[in-house]
């Protein structure tokens, strides 16, 4: 979270990268106790070498990599799977030009799925960390409950709300019979379905870093604002947001980011007309369609907007002007 | 009136979200004992067999045990290469601080289908075979940020003063280290390896991207979705529940224990 650390400038996320645990640097020490000091240095990067090397191998070079990829060019007459180092531009424009509905349809869904998993987030970590303040048991098993869902698997979870909400099974049912749901109506294959696995799926996500967030929340402050006859709401508006917005943040962006660029749920819940989403398109256009240059210029684009958008958002939002 | 709304509506709604939350654990669980044949899709009787015999989809089993070998080696790999990462970003300065804490940052802010794809297309690029190979390096490469984020906090709240006693009892840095700043790491240790253990073997879209025609359990659940997937795997997610959930509750006990021995002291 440097990102947002840095820009928010004195968040309690901070990290404590910046201190490092050296002594001050003015007292004066010995030509020996220094070359410790030098030694001790030299230390840090044989610490960190063998990581940042593999980090740069396997992350840094890939995304030149896919940069590369992605002007390749297919020379006439070539095999499916055949493309020679170029700088074809084009290809950017080509698949924009065919997907640029998937991509916005990507964020829209992602951003609708964020602003969700928002809502039903945040009074879930109010209720454990600040209502059942102080009955540590009770809050343990709750916490143990939010992050339950990452101890089975995230297909078989997806796959379990498509049999939930078949055509044949009981949600259906009984939205039907009370008339919620047209006769033939269906929640399966519907944009309805892959925000709600989006939602769920990424739940967790959102709901962790506020909890982490208000945990640490003076109640005190509450109180006293309460005592200057604030609403309740008021008092939340005015004093319990703006204080955990750190965690908003957080918990936005680690559901926002990787919502939009899933493609299970779009591919398990949704159709194949007007649901799918950029992961998808890119998933096909390497395996099936065998469009190396297409999928990697769609995967860079991809990276870019959501850098893009990431920035704003913690320029918009990430100071105290919010409220 | 507004203020009996208020009450209520936070644990309504929370109540409300925990169910959202579990529901679909308690149906992957029910229908581990399905009497399913070869598509579990809806409930066709109470049985024992499929536990009994969970290699019962021969598939199955050989996908978990993909799974199980990717997850403990990029586990391993990124546990050392974060740790030593932590240790060296909190406790040394480096001119380039911001640019490595960047680097750690983001791929935890990169969606999971460009991380696969890039790599996908150096490995293409690089003429490399996909398979077991191919994932544990992608594997190793999203946890270590993981490990590194969860190590780091605890290096960070660890009192520096501790290594300097001992050193001024004449301990080699080598001696403080292993005997003095290691085993107050521990946990924090423990819980980056689990953290990475558990987004190694439930991660799908990168492994998708780099694996090949190996099989993992998250991959095999995918694949067998468009026929019916076998009853067999919801035992083996449900099992899976159980052990997680037996280590997340031992590690509390533990650390609780711990504080409690800490206390008396």
């Amino acid at each position: 979270m440097s990102l947002l650390a840095r820009n928010r400038g004195n968040g309690p996320a901070a990290d404590a990268s910046g201190k490092a645990a050296r002594p001050g640097g003015k007292d004066p020490r010995s030509a020996g106790e220094i070359g410790a000091e030098r030694r001790r240095s030299r230390m840090g990067y044989w610490l960190i070498l063998p990581g940042f090397a593999f980090m740069l191998l396997f992350f840094v070079l890939p995304v030149f990599s896919l940069l590369a990829t992605s002007l390749y060019a297919k020379p006439p007459g070539a095999d499916v799977g055949q493309f020679v180092p170029a700088l074809q531009f084009g290809n950017y424009a080509d698949v924009l030009g065919a997907y640029w509905q998937e991509l916005l349809r990507s964020f829209a869904f992602a951003l609708v799925a964020t602003v969700a998993a928002l809502l039903i987030g945040y009074p879930m970590a109010y209720l454990v960390a600040v209502r059942l303040r102080g009955r540590k048991l009770l809050q343990g098993i709750l916490l143990v409950l939010i992050i339950a869902p990452f101890f089975t698997s995230f297909i078989l979870r997806t796959q379990a709300w498509k049999q939930i909400l078949a055509d044949e099974g009981p949600v259906v049912a009984v939205l039907r019979a009370v008339a919620l749901l047209p006769e033939d109506g269906r929640l399966t294959a519907t944009a309805f379905a892959v925000v709600c696995g989006l939602t769920y799926n990424f739940l967790p996500f959102m709901t962790l870093p506020i909890y982490a967030n208000l945990e640490r929340l003076d109640t005190r402050l509450i109180e006293a604002g309460t005592d200057l006859y604030a609403s309740p709401f008021q008092t939340f508006r005015t004093v319990t947001l703006p204080l955990s917005m750190p965690g908003v943040m957080a918990g936005t962006l680690l559901t926002f980011i990787p919502a939009s660029g899933d493609y299970i749920n779009a591919a398990l819940l949704g159709n194949n007309q007007d649901t799918t989403m950029i992961g998808q398109v890119i998933d096909s256009r390497f395996f099936r369609v065998v469009d190396y240059p297409g999928a990697s210029a769609l995967s860079f684009v991809l990276m870019l907007a959501i850098l893009a958008l990431v920035i704003l958002y913690v320029r918009r939002f990430g100071t105290k002007e919010l409220l | 009136m507004r203020q009996t709304i208020g009450r209520w509506l936070v644990p309504a709604i929370g109540g409300l979200a925990f169910l959202f939350l579990l529901v679909p654990i308690a149906y992957v669980f029910a229908f581990s004992f399905n009497d399913a044949g070869r598509t579990n899709l809806s409930w066709r009787g109470f049985t024992l067999e499929n536990w009994q015999n969970p290699c019962g989809a021969p598939a199955v089993c050989q996908a978990l045990g993909n799974s199980l070998q990717i997850g403990a080696t990029a586990t391993l790999l990124a546990t050392i290469l974060g740790t030593a990462i932590a240790i060296g970003l909190v406790r040394y300065r480096f001119r380039f601080n911001a640019t490595a804490n960047m680097l750690i940052f983001l791929p935890l802010a990169t969606p999971e289908v460009v991380l696969g794809a890039s790599l996908l297309a150096q490995f293409l690029n690089l003429g490399a075979d996909l398979g077991m190979g191919t994932i544990i390096i992608a594997h190793t490469m999203f946890c270590i940020s993981f490990v590194v984020v969860t190590v780091k906090a605890r290096v960070a709240s660890l009192d520096p003063k501790l290594e300097e006693a001992a050193a001024d009892l004449y301990a080699s840095p080598m001696q403080a280290f292993w005997r003095v700043t290691f085993p107050l790491l521990l946990p924090g240790i423990v819980a980056a390896a689990l953290l990475a253990f558990a987004m190694s073997f439930d991660d799908f879209i990168i492994t998708n991207f780099n694996s090949g025609n190996v099989d993992t359990f998250p991959k095999f659940i995918y694949v067998a979705a468009t026929r019916g997937i076998p009853a067999q795997a919801n035992v083996i997610g449900s099992a899976m529940f159980i052990v997680a959930l037996l280590v997340v509750i031992g590690g509390q006990v533990l650390a609780s224990r711990r504080a409690k021995l800490l206390a008396a002291r």
